[in-house]
């Protein structure tokens, strides 16, 4: 039986029986999947997940997806966390490791939500997949519906990165290019949902998808061998992952799957040109929406849904939300690819650039395991890494000539 | 001033199922009063205890939120439309 009871109001508490809908009709708060939490501790232990398959499937039992159903799976998860030495000597961290969701299979964190959104979708009988996109989502539902062969429509904001369009257009999706911000996409989509029998990842089956989000904590404390890190970065967008990872900490902790030991920190990145969450934080004040205007497309979202949330988590563990400037962006994206061989896309950079940023104002003795979650690969936005030239010196195809260039190399 | 409110899903069992209905008022805290003498029941889904707009309902006036306005005291005129939105996650 699946442990998957029903749906609950994360502000009234009203329920719900499971259907793809995401806001209370009462106080049109968030609905959270809820679980039978005897039925999980029957279900689940650290053996039954380490049976499990190398992808974010091994956590199945703490998923929404009835027993039965097939999943739609590309081999999500499971993503490298790496032990950061050199970074880490630069930012005096002896402990940090990075979660590098770039190696998912359309390159980015969205592979873990897709993958169960379009898996529950799929088994309860939709036959078309949406979205309203920065991006990173598009590529990943465009993919995955192609996975289940289901028809597809992305909705992107018009200026969206060329690279993002075409590794969505080549899945052969409808790409709807909406000549306005993700915010305006995003409540456009949300007017369609009323309308038409589509699962819309992020809104309609939200629920489901968001509960992927999980999977990225439970995999960091599974290979760090059962252990929660000491504080984890996370890049902040609408929040909602944020929330997720939160809530796989009090599951593991609920089913003794963790070693006993302090409750993680957790902290936040945003740009500062898009910081509506950081600003809340900074000032104790409700969050007020935004006009995004920040090369990290895929965090620009300047109505982010769970700031609220977010905020009360950062506050309650002892974390901080804190922003970077653009260049501050660029010069971390250079700096991880530089120091570790990983080539994040801006939001790696704007939570890379976060961590060097606490770590340099005295944030941590140096001994703590710290994480940061590196969720997008810099394929993805190409464009914003400045000219690399001085890497670059051309040569004529001679001894001679390479010597002349490169003296006392050797 | 006649506007159109555009309903979600959510709330249209409150207006029979229409989609789009129409109302009077001059600013935009006029139209939600004129909505719930019409409709009872808005009120208590789109205002929190202190009279003041939930957390996770979002209005728009045309194509802009109101909170880049003046709020509820935003100013309508003839032909504007009021979209009335939850807020929903993303990326």
């Amino acid at each position: 039986m699946s442990a998957v009871k029903s749906l609950i109001c994360r502000e009234c508490q009203s329920e719900y029986e499971i259907q793809a809908t995401h806001v209370c009709d009462l106080c049109f708060g968030p609905l959270e999947v809820r679980y039978d939490h005897a039925e999980l501790e029957r279900k689940v232990s650290r053996e039954s997940i380490e049976a499990g398959p190398n992808s974010l499937w091994r956590y199945r039992d703490l998923l929404p997806l009835d027993d039965g159903a097939e999943p739609v799976t590309l081999g999500e998860g499971m993503t490298p966390l790496v032990r950061a030495e050199r970074l880490g000597a630069e930012l005096g961290l002896s402990n940090l490791y990075l979660k590098n969701e770039t190696m998912n299979p359309t390159n980015s964190f969205k592979d873990r939500v897709v993958s169960v959104a379009v898996s529950w979708a799929r088994a309860n009988g939709f036959d078309t997949m949406a979205c309203a996109s920065t991006g990173n989502l598009a590529n990943s539902v465009a993919a995955y519906s192609a996975r289940a062969g289901m028809r597809c429509f992305v909705f992107i904001p018009a200026d969206l990165e060329a690279s993002k369009v075409l590794t969505t257009s080549v899945f052969a999706p409808h790409v709807v290019a909406v000549e306005g911000n993700y915010d305006e996409v995003n409540r456009l989509c949300s007017e369609l949902a009323d309308s038409y029998h589509w699962a819309f990842a992020n809104i309609n089956v939200r629920p489901f998808y968001a509960e992927g989000s999980k999977t990225l904590t439970y995999e960091t404390a599974e290979q760090l061998g059962w252990r929660l890190p000491d504080e984890i970065i996370i890049p902040i967008a609408s929040g909602c992952q944020f929330v997720k990872h939160n809530k796989a900490i009090q599951e593991m902790i609920e089913l003794e799957l963790v070693d006993p030991g302090p409750y993680p920190r957790l902290s936040g990145a945003q740009a500062l040109n898009c910081s509506p969450v950081a600003t809340a934080f900074k000032e104790g004040a409700p969050v007020r929406p935004v006009k995004p205007n920040t090369i990290a497309k895929s965090l620009a979202i300047g109505n982010p849904s769970d700031g609220k949330y977010v905020i009360n988590i950062a506050t309650g563990t002892g974390g901080v939300v804190e922003t970077v400037t653009e260049d501050e962006i660029v010069e971390s994206i250079e700096l991880l690819a530089a120091t570790e061989g990983i080539f994040a896309e801006t939001a790696g950079g704007v939570t890379v650039g976060v961590l060097r940023k606490l770590a340099r104002a005295g944030r941590w003795k140096g001994d703590e395991t710290v994480v940061a979650y590196v969720t997008g690969h810099g394929f993805k936005t190409i464009q914003v890494v400045p000219d690399l030239d001085r890497y670059k010196r051309t040569i004529k195809p001679s001894v001679r000539s390479f010597e002349e260039a490169f003296p006392d190399v050797g | 001033m006649a506007v159109k409110v555009r309903v979600p899903g959510p709330l249209r069992r409150l207006t029979s199922g229409e989609s789009v209905v129409e109302v009077e008022g001059v600013t935009v805290s006029e139209a939600l009063d004129a909505l719930e003498a019409k409709y009872p029941g808005f009120r208590e889904r789109i205002y929190d205890a202190d009279g003041q707009l939930r957390q996770f309902v979002n209005i728009y006036k045309n194509d802009e939120d109101i909170r880049f306005g003046s709020g509820l005291a935003t100013e309508l005129g003839a032909g504007d439309d009021l979209s009335i939105v939850p807020a929903v996650a993303g990326g």
